[in-house]
């Protein structure tokens, strides 16, 4: 085999391993660096010798004995210096001070509870939503700063600046990157699953810039959603919001047409949407609702259902929609929800009660700049006739939403009502 | 990605021979993992041969073959359906497959054509008659 290819199937398999490795790192040294600083350098060490060896039997298992030892020898240096310098060695923590035998037993600790650690760190609310979705991508996901930069629109001295900040927080807060048990789990994984839909609607709802969607960052959050239901598999919670994901993600390839145009969700064509992943998303969410599941995200998987479910526009049931959004807003009331419900009231019961309904709100600071909200109100009144009153809502959300796509799509609905 | 792997058949598997009960628990063991790393979307294992059929088309014929289908090392007996980032990390997963048969086997890794790779191809006429298609489906 060729050196280049060697390397290539190596880091293929470092790729797979990382997160648990930098879990079980983090949970050992409790610091993230050091962490990333020991699983490159057992990277280097398989690149050394697996080519020699071949790849082990369990390399996940190697790598992680690899850089634990190197983490342990690095102690042993430093406790022979300690006892050089006693006076410096006070002012350490106890932790470094933990005896090998004590360290060694760290090693056997379940592996699938300290990447949920990591999650629950790298996500910890201490930390900024976008620096936690930063370091969330980097830690778990694997991707490179660059790579992150490039999914956030960002440039990468700000991603590296979120990293090196998220992890400073991390650290001041005296994380231990466990898994939070009682009464803070709940909270926590509510924080957790928040940055897992922020990676997710980065991608497919591209706030800015010339693409629509960015597939690889739905395709991330995806992943993340799916690892996490296999580590929680009795959340409600977290199966809804991978339901919720797997549903809006059949939808991707549709919403663009073959010129990169938007296309609405009631003109998509419906052939394009993935069954595979409509068939996961439903069975996720049949499991979050024998759960119980009735929290913010299994009620959103459910308003994407009806849609999975109706194989034509016209069959949707924008009665149970609207329902829907009724219980959506108990238990997650927003601006935006009340919006949507408006857009489903229009369907279900006719553009005068969704303009009515939008009448109650367009008030709010919320929905200040809003673009959705001028196109929902341009569509009802477009529905009602009204179309010099629509042409103008139009022209209002064309000139506040920052995709282009979306603004091409809004100056055609403009120019359709002369 | 998405990519099928394809467990290529033997003669065992074309016979119906049931795997060990070790190679179940192996088995289960493995895609475990894989669904825990969130790489497995599906999958399942197929009958021999001898209960498929065939169809050939040449011209306006279709003839149906009723199997079992000679070509054994051409046969599927299994597959799955997984994402991944690229092809070395299907590869890496592959890797680590229990050896699916009691002797010498196979996997076949096939990236799946998405949607998009599709659209690009997508002439307006083509477009055209798969909107039709899909409203005839929904029975407009």
């Amino acid at each position: 085999m060729a050196a280049g290819e060697t390397h290539r199937t190596i880091e293929a398999v470092f790729r797979i391993e990382r997160a648990r490795l930098l879990a079980g790192l983090a949970r050992f040294t409790h610091d993230v660096d050091r962490a990333e600083e020991l699983a490159q350098d057992a990277l280097l060490a398989a690149l050394t010798d697996w080519p020699e060896s071949g790849v082990p039997h369990n390399p996940g298992a190697w790598l992680m004995a690899v850089a634990k030892r190197r983490a342990i020898d690095a102690r042993r240096r430093q406790s022979m210096l300690e006892r050089k310098h006693a006076e410096m060695a006070r002012e350490l923590d106890d932790a470094n001070h933990a005896p090998i035998e004590v360290l060694e037993a760290a090693m056997d600790d379940d592996l699938g509870d300290e990447l949920l650690g990591l999650i629950f760190t790298a996500c910890h609310p201490a930390v900024y939503p976008h620096a936690r979705a930063a370091l969330t991508l980097r830690l778990v996901g694997g991707l490179t700063t660059a790579e992150i930069a490039r999914a956030f629109l960002s440039r990468e001295p700000t991603i590296a600046q979120r990293i090196v900040r998220a992890k400073k927080a991390i650290g001041d807060a005296g994380l231990t990157f466990e898994v939070p048990r009682g009464r803070e789990r709940a909270a926590r994984l509510a924080s957790v699953l928040e940055v897992i839909y922020l990676i997710f609607n980065e991608g497919y709802a591209a706030t800015a810039g010339e693409d629509l969607v960015r597939p690889a960052l739905c395709a991330e959050a995806q992943r993340l959603g799916r690892i996490l239901a296999g580590l929680m598999p009795d959340e409600p919670e977290v199966l809804g919001l991978l339901s919720l994901m797997e549903l809006q993600a059949s939808r991707l390839s549709a919403r663009s047409g073959p010129d990169g145009a938007f296309v609405p969700l009631t003109e998509q064509n419906r052939a394009r949407w993935d069954q595979l992943l409509i068939r996961r998303g439903l069975a996720a969410l049949d499991r979050a609702e024998a759960l119980g599941g009735a929290g913010r995200y299994a009620l959103q998987a459910a308003l994407a259902a009806c849609h999975a479910r109706a194989r034509a526009a016209q069959d949707t049931d924008w009665r149970r929609i609207a329902a829907l959004y009724d219980r959506l807003r108990e238990v997650a009331p927003s601006p935006v929800v009340d919006l949507n419900r408006a857009v489903a009231c229009s369907m279900a019961y006719g553009p005068e009660v969704g303009l009515r309904l939008i009448d109650e709100i367009s008030g709010l600071a919320a929905l200040r700049n809003y673009a959705p909200l001028p196109a929902a109100k341009g569509d009802f009144l477009f529905r009602a006739g009204r179309l010099p009153e629509a042409k103008h809502q139009f022209e209002i959300a064309a000139g506040l939403t920052r995709n282009a796509r979306e603004r091409a799509f809004l100056l055609a609905r403009m120019e359709a009502c002369t | 990605m998405r990519v099928i792997v394809f467990v290529k058949a033997t003669e065992d598997s074309e016979q119906g021979a049931m795997p060990s009960a070790e190679l179940i628990e192996a088995m289960g063991r493995y895609n475990e993992e894989l669904i825990n790393a969130g790489v497995m979307v599906g999958g399942d294992g197929l009958k021999p041969s001898a209960e498929g059929k065939r169809i050939a088309f040449d011209g306006a014929s279709r003839t149906v073959i009723d199997g079992p289908f000679a070509e054994t090392r051409e046969l599927v007996a299994g597959f799955w359906i997984w994402e991944v980032k690229d092809m070395d990390e299907a590869l890496a997963w592959a890797k680590r497959c229990p050896n699916p048969m009691p002797g010498p086997s196979e996997l076949e890794l096939r990236p799946v054509v998405s949607m998009d790779d599709f659209a690009e191809n997508m002439t307006p006429e083509g477009a055209e008659i798969h909107a039709r298609n899909e409203q005839r489906l929904a029975g407009e």
